[in-house]
């Protein structure tokens, strides 16, 4: 009896917090990677600070993320696949993207460089060298917006990459760069989560610069037309610092390693 | 002692038990009486233990009828002491406590009286240890000691000393002429014969599952009227 | 080695955001331990009492359940608390409650197939005592619990251990959302796909220790029970 009460007691004690939901929060689904990159991290305690709105992101994958925002367990969508982004504002999900910020994607690989790809003109350029020379190739195979990308651009070179030097690690951007830097093989990857990984090995850039691999950000609020129970008071709080001056320059400010992560081009029009 | 009726008599009428299509008792006509101290031998798979079992009610017979005198109060007025004791993984005091919270006793009145309990069996030493790693003979005592905490008017007992040392035997046959004495009905099963001369007020003589004889105990030993009892009491292996 | 060394500084400088997962962890397993006991004992003691047509189905169910991939007991309690779920206006989603009502998932069926054994085995050993006293099933319920309690601890241990050891569920319905349902598991999986692998080791080797410990502790008791009671 005595430790059924005992039990009783504990069980309450850990509900009770959770059932008093704290109003003041707003909850933000985002990829894996820009978790990975440590901006949040970085701009949210200011923004936290000047607004008093607690900022919970959730860090999914671009698909995941906007099915989240789909069903109403975010109140902010802050993704990186433009094309996915704007069907959810045509479906009536998102009220409206808006530009952000930008980082790139980058091909790294082992730093001897064996195919010249620093040599290239172009991304796809780079990988026909690599499945040329069936080098070691590493791919997310998750759908995800690198995975997209990476798509688009053997397409680019016309090529349909298969073979034993493919290995699609069906995984993210993180565990994919572990695979890459254990078997020293080739990915394609977002300059920020790169920055911020630290088990490199012997990889290191061989190949970026091509506005091909440009890598745009846009954040939605989601609609309160569509769920009514959305903040949209304190998402839009949210979204109108993020692409405010300070917000802008709270993330040009982000760097690792003295390298500047993430451009801002709220003002670009879109 | 008590203001009620006593739920004694038993009465059996014709008591039969099967499993699995054998007929393991049948056609068991009995009287019970009350403040008595009756005995039922017989060889093994005789039917002995099984005869007990249907009169305190944990199983079920297949054929016949037992009659209580008070059957509304037949329930809580009996207990039944095992011939291997079933103690729970408590102390001693805690098994007798228990008894007496099933059994709806107030909690306040439980603790005096499980230690009433203890005290004439020489058990209240033992109170606190672990039950179950007493000796065996301490484990039959307090067994016994829990049954008498209940204050049953009837005690059934199966072979209670078939796994005792004479030391232990002596023992729990004191506690049983203890019980009689004050007033508690006995019914219990022994194969050992001596046991059964010096506790026995009344025998019944299973064989087979049949009842053969029942008389006073004085004159079935004496002057046993069946064949079957003349060969069991002579020592013989009867089948 | 280096990386254990740095592993270890982390620990042993007690940084706070790593003591706050740590908490946090043990919040959520504890309580869904908690939970499930209260539940699940009565539950696997009924259905060791109990008997009626379609038992054996239910305990094979039960069993099988023990095997449940925390990500698809993850998923369902996703579904279930989901705004565009039937308990969405409960706002439960991407909070510790949501991660302990997964791991409770998780955790039942192994504390109501553990119990139902227990609880069976001892009933064989005390049925005619209890009958004897004119003890109700029911009542002999908090009885035989009791007396299994030190048996019953292997199951509550194994509970505890699939809980805290899983990461699948509790990512999926706690979000990782850092310092709010950042658990070491999720947080595991996090420092090691960003590559940083200290962290990570050092918040393995805290939840080795942690089962390490309670493990011991279990163990111990249920020698010390086994020999004072028997």
């Amino acid at each position: 009896m005595q430790i059924l009460q005992i039990l009783a007691t504990a069980s309450t004690l850990a509900l009770m917090p959770a059932f008093a939901a704290a109003p003041g929060h707003i909850t933000v689904a985002s990829t894996t990677s820009t978790e990975q990159s440590g901006l949040f991290d970085y701009v949210l305690p200011i923004f936290e600070a000047e607004s008093g709105i607690e900022v919970r992101v959730v860090a999914q994958g671009t698909g995941q993320a906007l099915e989240t925002g789909r069903r109403g367990d975010a109140d902010v969508v802050f993704v990186h696949a433009r094309a996915l982004e704007e069907d959810f504002v045509a479906e009536g999900y998102g009220v409206e993207r808006l530009d952000v910020m930008y980082n790139d994607f980058v091909l790294v690989g082992p730093g001897d460089d064996p195919a010249d790809l620093a040599g290239a003109d172009f991304a796809a350029d780079a990988m026909a060298a690599i499945a040329q020379a069936q080098l070691a190739f590493t791919s997310r195979g998750d759908d995800s917006g690198t995975h997209v990308k990476e798509r688009t651009l053997w397409e680019a070179a016309g090529l349909i990459p298969e073979g034993a030097w493919y290995r699609e690690t069906g995984s993210g951007m993180g565990p994919t760069l572990n695979t890459a830097s254990q078997m020293n093989a080739h990915t394609l990857t977002d300059r920020s989560t790169w920055l911020s990984f630290e088990n490199r090995g012997d990889l290191e850039i061989v190949f970026e610069g091509d506005p091909e691999l440009f890598n745009p950000y846009g954040v939605i609020l989601v609609s309160p037309d569509r769920h009514a129970h959305v903040e949209a008071e304190g998402g839009q709080a949210f979204i109108d610092w993020l692409i405010s001056q300070e917000g802008q320059a709270a993330i040009a400010d982000y760097e690792i390693d003295g390298e500047q992560l993430f451009f801002p081009n709220a003002d670009d029009g879109s | 002692m008590r203001e009620t009726a006593s739920i004694l008599p038993l009465q059996l009428d014709g008591l039969g038990f099967a499993a699995s299509g054998e007929r393991l008792l049948r056609d068991v006509t009995l009287t019970v009486r009350p403040r008595r101290r009756l005995v039922i031998l017989g060889p093994n798979g005789a039917g002995k233990s099984l005869l007990l079992r249907l009169c305190h009610g944990l199983l079920r017979p297949s054929a016949g009828r037992i009659t209580w005198a008070a059957p509304e109060r037949a329930a809580r007025a009996q207990a039944m002491v095992f011939q291997r004791p079933v103690l729970l993984r408590r102390s001693a005091m805690g098994n007798i406590l228990h008894a007496l919270a099933v059994q709806g006793h107030a909690r306040q009145a439980r603790r005096a009286r499980a230690a009433r309990a203890l005290e004439p069996f020489n058990l209240a030493a033992l109170a606190d240890r672990p039950a179950r790693l007493l000796s065996g003979g301490e484990q039959q005592r307090l067994a016994m000691a829990r049954a008498w905490a209940l204050v049953p008017e009837i005690l059934f007992l199966d072979e209670p000393c078939a796994q005792l040392d004479p030391a232990s035997t002596r023992l729990i046959e004191e506690m049983i002429a203890r019980f009689s004495a004050d007033g508690m009905t006995i019914v219990m099963t022994t194969h050992d014969l001596g046991q059964a001369r010096r506790l026995a007020e009344d025998v019944a003589f299973l064989h087979r599952g049949r009842l053969v004889e029942a008389s006073d105990a004085a004159r079935f030993f004496a002057h046993p009227a069946s064949a079957e009892a003349r060969g069991f009491l002579a020592g013989e292996l009867i089948l | 080695m280096s990386l254990i060394a740095t592993a270890l500084d982390l620990i042993l400088s007690g940084d706070a955001i790593l003591l706050d997962i740590i908490a946090l962890s043990l919040r959520v397993t504890l309580s869904a331990v908690a939970i499930g006991c209260m539940i699940g004992l009565p539950i696997g003691a009924g259905l060791a009492m109990a008997r009626f047509a379609g038992r054996g189905v239910v305990i094979v169910l039960v069993n099988a359940l023990m095997g449940l991939p925390p990500v698809v007991a993850g998923l369902l309690i996703y579904l279930l608390l989901s705004r565009s779920g039937p308990l969405g206006p409960l706002d439960l989603l991407f909070s510790p409650t949501a991660m302990i009502l997964a791991q409770t998932v998780l955790i039942l069926p192994i504390v109501i197939a553990l119990t139902r054994s227990v609880v069976e085995d001892l009933w064989g050993e005390y049925e005619e005592q209890l009958r004897s006293l004119n003890t109700s099933k029911l009542r002999a319920i908090p009885t035989l619990l009791w007396d299994g309690r030190f048996s019953l601890l292997t199951g509550v241990l194994a509970g505890f251990g699939r809980a805290s050891a899983e990461v699948g569920a509790v990512l999926i319905v706690g979000g990782n959302i850092a310092g709010h349902t950042r658990t070491m598991t999720t947080a595991i999986t996090l420092e090691t796909s960003r590559g940083n692998l200290a962290l990570a080791v050092a918040l393995g080797m805290v939840l080795m220790t942690v089962t390490l410990a309670l493990n011991a502790a279990a163990y111990g008791a249920g020698q010390w029970g086994r020999r004072i009671a028997g």
